[in-house]
């Protein structure tokens, strides 16, 4: 019986790949890709001042609420964030990515790469409030900031408006530090990746044709390792543009994308304009993927 | 393997610098250890200013906290089990033939994590909510069960490419039909890439946030009452416990699962 069925599912090749393909598509389109279509219906729909029902007629007022000067402000806010936590990223991740593709043995490279690894996969959460304690006007950062009496220099960091306020755990600068900690596994990983594949005789051809270290790395080794470096700048960017966590935790009145999102939804209970709002990232994310694959970045994801 | 022994070594400043990435990864998690001990309830005072070990009791009699702990459990481990089903299945199938839109399917299932958190969110309310379904511990899996697959997805998919085409004809050549291929050659090969990829798809499950704030109702999975706590903090050497815990309890499947991928080099550094 059984070789019977089996005969016939080996004549019908399609069938089996119907069979296997069904669950999980279908799962997939009904789940979400239904819930990504409701919720750009939505952005199409508005709610009425009076009663703060949702009505259910297409217009584009709902998008045009996304720019008042308090909207584009958000936008333009979370947009520079997120570029300044890459770009940090970037720049941290660096060393460590290059010391683990060239310079590490077989043995502390796996190790190494468990060491990254489980930042990235352990509690999101328990990483940011980690940085609740640290950050604290009493905690162990100012402690340290006092032991070498740069007190004077922080506070004058937080006395600037666009970054600064009461304390680290509340301001952008907070923020911005937590955000660079959450997201470097992102990055150093795929810059990791990319550097793996520059082949060692090609460094040896440079340095035989009488380039100097620095040399060779500016114009042999970061070229190559750029596409890395976008395809982490992808994560990094698009993880600090969605975030609503790390702006309700450690962020003032001064919203991001995310935490506007959510209290549209929450509070004030407007659905269309937090699926309108939404719209904001998604776009955003397209764009920079369609340049990222220009870039060559998707190789080294 | 040491061929790049004529290479330079690496220079001080550059082991200095990938020492302190390694460090800035790692410390602040040592440090909330730290805090498990301070007898301090309202302040995060540093130096501590004493020495106590009597919060730990004091979070293992919480009802609040074992509720939620185990409604994390129950989450996980059903979102896992469906994400081990589809995510084989679609593996299976992406390996097992060509076919128009192939490509579209790994974007399909990479796009739950691939787009930020808060959309998938906000889309699942926004369904759930049209659609009058009551908010409950279900809601919860279903949004789960969506970026868990493609976590068993890349693994298992990672392993197929790997495995040797030549066996399964040999064991057909041998007689066995297709199920008793799967059952003796297939699934055996498959065996440590679904463990790891079911431990992966375990932790991330575990440890949501994001999703879970929009697609749960009343209930508080373990990550919810730490976000509440985080917010307005109302218990704060219970939450230093809590926290704690956690880091124990997702670090080991996750250095097992990342050993696992490593004997195997099969994915390494999937993305979450």
């Amino acid at each position: 019986m059984l070789t019977r069925i089996s005969t016939f599912f080996h004549q019908h090749p399609r069938l089996v790949l119907f069979l296997l393909l069904g669950p999980p598509m279908i799962y997939m389109t009904v789940v979400y890709l239904g819930s990504l279509f409701m919720l750009l219906v939505n952005s199409f729909y508005s709610i009425d001042d009076f009663t703060g029902m949702v009505i259910r007629e297409f217009t584009l007022k709902t998008y045009a609420q996304l720019f008042t000067p308090a909207n584009r402000e958000i936008f333009v806010r979370t947009a520079s964030m997120a570029a300044a936590v890459t770009f940090v990223d970037a720049l941290i991740a660096f060393p460590l990515a290059y010391y683990i593709a060239k310079f590490a043995s077989p043995r502390l490279k796996t190790w190494l790469l468990i060491a990254v690894t489980i930042p990235l996969w352990s509690s999101y959460l328990v990483r940011v409030y980690a940085w609740k304690l640290i950050l604290a006007k009493e905690g162990i950062l100012s402690w340290f900031i006092n032991l070498l009496h740069l007190d004077g220099v922080l506070e004058w960091l937080l006395s600037f408006e666009a970054i600064g306020g009461s304390s680290l755990a509340l301001s952008p600068i907070g923020m911005f530090i937590v955000f660079v900690y959450i997201w470097l596994p992102y990055m150093i990983l795929p810059i990791q990746t990319s550097l793996e594949r520059v082949p060692g005789s090609l460094l040896e051809a440079s340095s035989d044709l009488g380039a100097k270290p620095f040399q060779t790395f500016r114009n042999v080794i970061l070229p190559l390792a750029f596409p890395g470096v976008v395809a982490g700048s992808i994560f990094t960017f698009s993880l600090t543009l969605g975030d609503f966590i790390v702006p309700l935790v450690l962020g003032n009145s001064k919203f991001f994308i995310g935490q506007a999102v959510y209290s549209y939804q929450g509070t004030a209970g407007n659905i269309p304009l937090a699926a309108a709002m939404t719209m904001g990232p998604v776009l955003i994310m397209i764009i920079y993927l369609l340049v990222a694959r220009r870039l060559g970045a998707f190789d080294a994801l | 393997m040491h061929s790049n022994s004529s290479s330079p070594k690496a220079s001080w400043a550059l082991k200095a610098a990938a020492l302190g990435t390694l460090l800035f990864l790692h410390v602040p998690m040592w440090i909330i250890f730290l805090y498990t001990f301070t007898p301090d309830e309202r302040t995060f005072t540093f130096p501590l200013p004493g020495f106590t070990t009597k919060w730990f009791g004091i979070a293992f009699q919480r009802e609040d906290l074992w509720r939620a702990l185990s409604l994390s459990f129950k989450v996980a481990a059903i979102a896992t089990l469906a994400a081990l089903v589809l995510g084989t299945l679609a593996a299976a199938a992406v390996y097992r033939s060509k076919f128009f839109g192939r490509e579209a399917i790994s974007f399909l299932l990479v796009l739950p994590i691939a787009l930020p958190g808060i959309v998938t969110g906000i889309a699942l309310r926004t369904a759930i909510g049209g659609l009058d379904i009551p908010f409950s511990f279900w809601t919860i899996v279903i949004g789960h069960a969506t970026f868990c697959v493609v976590v068993v997805y890349n693994n298992v998919l990672a392993r197929f490419r790997r495995m040797h085409g030549s066996q399964i004809e040999a064991s057909m050549d041998l007689g066995a039909n297709s199920f008793q291929t799967f059952r003796y050659v297939v699934l055996p090969n498959l065996a440590t890439a679904l463990l790891a990829g079911g431990m992966l798809a375990f932790a991330l499950s575990f440890d949501e946030v994001i999703v879970t704030t929009f697609t749960a109702g009343q209930q508080s999975t373990l990550p919810i009452w730490i976000f509440s706590q985080l917010s307005r903090p109302r218990d704060r050497p219970v939450t230093n416990v809590v926290a704690t815990f956690v880091i124990l309890l997702t670090f080991l499947p996750i250095f097992f699962a990342q050993k696992l991928s490593a004997q195997s080099s099969d994915t390494e550094g999937e993305s979450k």
